[in-house]
């Protein structure tokens, strides 16, 4: 079933015009011995019906449980009028536009979705998006490398509270660039960035310092007095956050004196669903002054030839497709599908509906810890104030509970054992808006259970 | 007219905010927002009709013809969208327990599959969520095998003049520096200058085959022996895979890494921009490197490779499994095609852009390289009409948009004065190619009876001719109230 038009008279009529003989003379210059012949390890072509019940048996291979799980990807609710207007095919099937005058929706579109990021993290300039809020990371890096010209030590501090698979995808990305990501520990008792451990690590010269608030761990990091010392030591600061979270919390640019100089993270919080880990989207966002050393791409308010308001893609100087080998990064798209949804959803929910979401997510989050903690076994890692998640320490393997939980269809957390093997037996909790009190007690009830049981089965 | 400019401050979306719970007085106040964030207060039917208006004035291949080159603008089939936003996928955590996923992650390993036997590589990871990030996976994997083997001397990548911006971007991002080869007038690499660069710091060349020039590079056997030899490795750019699906695979021509454009040859959305999938394959020799996550079989049961399956892997390349959505979709419509399926995308692709060649050159239209069969896509050089009647490719793009056409690629590949380079893909209709091309003889006739039509296009969209230059120069990325 390929989607082909053609009628077999158009066929020859056409082969005739082009003055061949036969579909295969068109392929003539391709030597011969090197065709592939019938491509037998791929099967056979199916219906779309055929292929609908094969979806369907699929998915309903998934079994639906309660999630609990958040490290990075969140269950929200999205509006039913996200989705329907996203897939319209004006959005789903349009190019990049790169023909302004042929795709003002889309470029109006991502400039109210540029207005929105800024207004949220309180930064001058957003970007049109990155690929998700790991790669926006790693490309903030780079950006602050470049950006930073008092810094000469390619060196960046990474603090361990950073989300692991950000800091992994980091290293990744900027591994041929000659540059240092310096690990920073916690404290244990808190959970947060030792300030004084940062402070023994600045010695000598340092581009620019990372902090992820809230943390992986959920918890809350002293934002202003890191800022603030990074800005004394002309480091830039990069700040990685939950774009959801900022609708209470001090938003980036508020922190210290002077606020961040780069703003990125994941989007998914905003009208993205889980969707086995995307299509999200990353977001980045900065200062005026470093407008010009940000990767991707960038829509600006321009007019026409009668003065009347119009979108185009703008700064494209800094981009492959113009400078090639001098570009800011080998970038070349957004994720434009995911920020049309993002753009509806923030527009449907509106300053005091984000504000609604955020305070939910908290308040559900504190009665599941509440509960959980009451389980015998069961204690929080850390002291003081966190956003949705929380780290809970359990007295057996977190393995070995969250498979006995996933048997009872409940998605407990995210086992801390691989990346924080220090932290012992301990699970990453999250409870969104979406999780009920029935579901937190029916929560607590399994734990209990799972934690009394003699030997917990696999 | 703006979102923010329907906005009153009391107007909200409360049917679709959670009901209100216990404050976040617990925390301290210093860590609080003071100000609201300013975002749009409108109603549900306010947004709804706000960007329903605005998709309306996008073009896209729903509403349009886009012959654009070197994009692939195929038609988006339905059935790949509703099926991968069944909930069972939708909800479905990127962390949950492999046991919870099986369904899922056949489809992923089935898609790895399908990859691997089109185009006769060893292994594919799904991981890059853009081409420029699978180009990115295959060279950090060039870099790491050479490494991997104490080869320290290869810094030089090489990249055909030709080639897409992102091939040097890319080569500079992992640590490379870039030689370009030049390319001769019918297309190919020019062979001699190939053979005089590479040498003992060669890591690789970068290849798109067929060409940007919309012609296959016949010299392509000699090229691998060539950098091969010389102990380099070849990249292939995939961005052209339509052209030769199920008829040549790049692991047949000798291409040691690939990456492929699943937006492109296998149908998932361009979505405004994206989101992409940039999929990655390998020869035998570079699998221990692939970017993670890669899917495995153990015999029923599927499962996540991860650094102790892969040791000496360049890495994770997003925080977790790539665009996966995106990947459901290709993986439906390449189950839709099947292998009979397949050949018959590059065999109608190419008959496509040959009709369109020869009609365009029957109708006096100038070709790039008029000796050559094309491949899925042909260039059209508008430098006789610029010279005498002062119309530039530039103005047939924009009065192309008023006839109701998107407009082709212009100005690349950059080698080629005034071009258009075309694509039609294989889902376009007879008509369709017609229709275009009659619109582009009415400009040229237009450009000698009225040339302001041209000139001054477009007319009949929202907008006219945007000033791209103040844009720049007086940056506005943000409302920041007022209008």
């Amino acid at each position: 079933m390929p989607f082909i038009p053609h009628t077999e008279q158009e066929v020859a009529e056409m082969l005739q015009v082009i003055g061949v003989n036969d579909l295969n003379t068109l392929f003539e210059e391709i030597p011969a011995h090197l065709l592939s012949g019938e491509l037998t390890a791929v099967p056979e072509g199916m219906t779309e019906m055929e292929v609908s019940q094969l979806m369907h048996a699929r998915a309903a291979q998934h079994p639906h449980s309660v999630c609990f799980l958040g490290a990075g990807a969140y269950e929200h609710h999205i509006p039913a009028a996200v989705w329907e207007i996203t897939t319209r095919g004006e959005y789903y099937s349009a190019y990049t536009p790169y023909q302004a005058e042929a795709s003002q929706g889309t470029l109006q579109l991502t400039y109210e979705f540029q207005s929105m990021m800024t207004a949220l993290t309180g930064m001058d300039v957003s970007n049109a998006s990155m690929y998700d809020g790991a790669s926006a990371l790693a490309e903030a890096v780079l950006m602050a490398v470049r950006a930073n010209r008092k810094s000469k030590s390619r060196k960046v501090l990474l603090p361990t509270t950073v989300h692991p698979a950000y800091r992994k995808t980091t290293q990744t990305i900027v591994h041929g660039q000659n540059i240092e990501l310096c690990e920073v520990g916690y404290d244990p008792a808190t959970g947060i960035t030792d300030l004084e451990t940062i402070k023994q690590l600045a010695d000598g010269d340092i581009t620019a310092v990372v902090i992820q608030q809230p943390n992986f761990f959920g918890n809350l990091e002293a934002v202003n007095e890191i800022t603030d010392w990074a800005h004394e030591h002309d480091m830039l600061v990069i700040a990685v956050v939950n774009p959801l979270s900022l609708a209470v919390l001090q938003s980036p640019a508020e922190w210290g004196t002077a606020g961040a100089d780069i703003v990125c993270g994941d989007g998914q919080p905003l009208g993205a669903p889980l969707s086995a880990g995307g299509p999200y989207y990353g977001f980045m966002c900065c200062t005026q002054p470093l407008v010009r050393q940000m990767p991707g791409r960038i829509v600006g308010r321009t007019v026409d030839l009668d003065g009347k308001p119009g979108f185009v893609l703008t700064l494209q100087a800094r981009e492959q497709h113009i400078r090639r080998s001098k570009a800011t990064s080998n970038i070349c798209t957004n994720q434009g599908l995911v920020v049309t949804a993002t753009t509806i959803h923030m527009s449907i929910l509106g300053t005091s509906g984000l504000e609604r979401v955020a305070r939910a997510c908290h308040a559900n989050t504190r009665t599941l810890v509440e509960q959980l903690a009451d389980v015998e076994g069961v204690s929080r890692a850390f002291a003081g104030p966190c956003f949705h998640e929380a780290v809970l320490q359990l007295n057996k393997p977190a393995g070995e509970v969250l498979a006995a939980l996933a048997q009872l269809n409940i998605l407990g957390g995210y086992d801390l054992a691989e990346s924080y093997p220090e932290l012992g037996h301990a699970i990453l909790v999250c409870a969104t808006e979406m999780r009920t009190d029935a579901e937190i007690a029916a929560y607590a009830g399994a734990l209990a259970a799972v934690m009394n049981e003699e030997e917990v089965s696999t | 007219m703006l979102i923010f400019e329907h906005s009153k401050a009391g107007r909200n979306g409360a049917p679709q905010s959670p009901k209100e719970k216990a404050g976040i007085d617990d925390l301290p106040a210093h860590m609080l927002r003071k100000i609201h964030a300013a975002l749009p207060e409108v109603s549900e039917m306010q947004a709804v009709r706000h960007y329903t208006r605005l998709s309306q004035k996008n073009f896209s291949i729903d509403t349009h013809f886009y012959p654009l080159g070197s994009c692939t603008m195929k038609y988006n089939p339905r059935a790949c969208n509703t099926l991968a936003m069944l909930p069972g996928f939708l909800s479905r955590h990127p962390m949950a327990p492999a046991q919870q996923s099986q369904g899922f992650l056949a489809c992923m390993h089935e898609l790895q599959e399908m990859l691997c036997a089109a185009t006769g590589m060893a292994a594919f990871s799904l991981a890059p969520m853009a081409g420029a990030q699978g180009e990115f996976s295959g060279v950090a994997m060039i870099a790491a095998y050479h490494k991997s083997r104490g080869d320290d001397a290869r810094k030089e990548i090489l990249v055909p003049n030709a080639a897409h911006g992102t091939n040097p971007a890319t080569a500079i991002m992992c640590g490379f520096s870039v030689r370009e080869i030049p390319t001769m007038g019918n297309g190919d690499v020019d062979f001699e200058a190939l053979k005089e660069t590479v040498g003992p710091q060669t890591a690789g060349l970068m290849l798109t085959n067929p060409s940007t020039l919309g012609v296959f590079e016949r010299q392509i056997e000699a090229i691998a022996k060539v950098v091969h030899e010389a102990g380099g490795l070849l990249y292939y750019d995939g961005a052209n895979l339509n052209a030769i699906l199920g008829k040549i695979r790049p692991g047949d021509m000798g291409f040691d890494v690939i990456h492929s454009n699943l937006h492109k040859t296998f149908s998932t959305p361009h979505g405004g921009g994206g989101p992409g999938a940039g999929a990655v394959g390998v020869a035998e020799r570079l699998k221990p490197f692939l970017p993670l996550p890669v899917v495995a079989r153990d015999g029923d049961a599927y499962r996540w490779l991860t650094e102790q399956d892969l040791p000496q892997s360049i890495g994770r390349l997003s925080a977790f499994m790539g665009n996966a959505g995106v990947l459901l979709r290709a993986y439906i419509y390449m189950r839709m095609l099947g292998r009979e399926g397949m050949v018959r995308v590059a065999e109608f692709a190419t008959l496509n852009a040959n009709y369109m060649m020869a009609e365009a050159k029957r109708r006096g239209f100038e070709l790039a390289i008029p000796d050559r069969r094309a491949s899925h896509e042909f260039i059209i050089t508008l430098k006789s009409e610029s010279r005498e009647l002062h119309v530039s490719a530039m103005d047939f793009a924009k009065r192309l948009l008023d006839l109701g056409y998107h407009a082709p690629t212009t100005y690349f590949p950059l080698l080629v004065p005034e071009c258009l380079l075309i694509e039609p893909t294989e889902t376009e209709a007879r008509e369709a190619l017609d229709g275009f091309l009659d619109a582009m003889q009415q400009i040229r006739e237009e450009a000698r009876t009225n040339p302001e039509l041209g000139t001054g296009a477009p007319h009949t969209l929202p907008v006219k001719r945007l000033d791209e230059v103040r844009a720049a120069r007086q940056l506005d990325l943000a409302w920041k109230g007022g209008t």
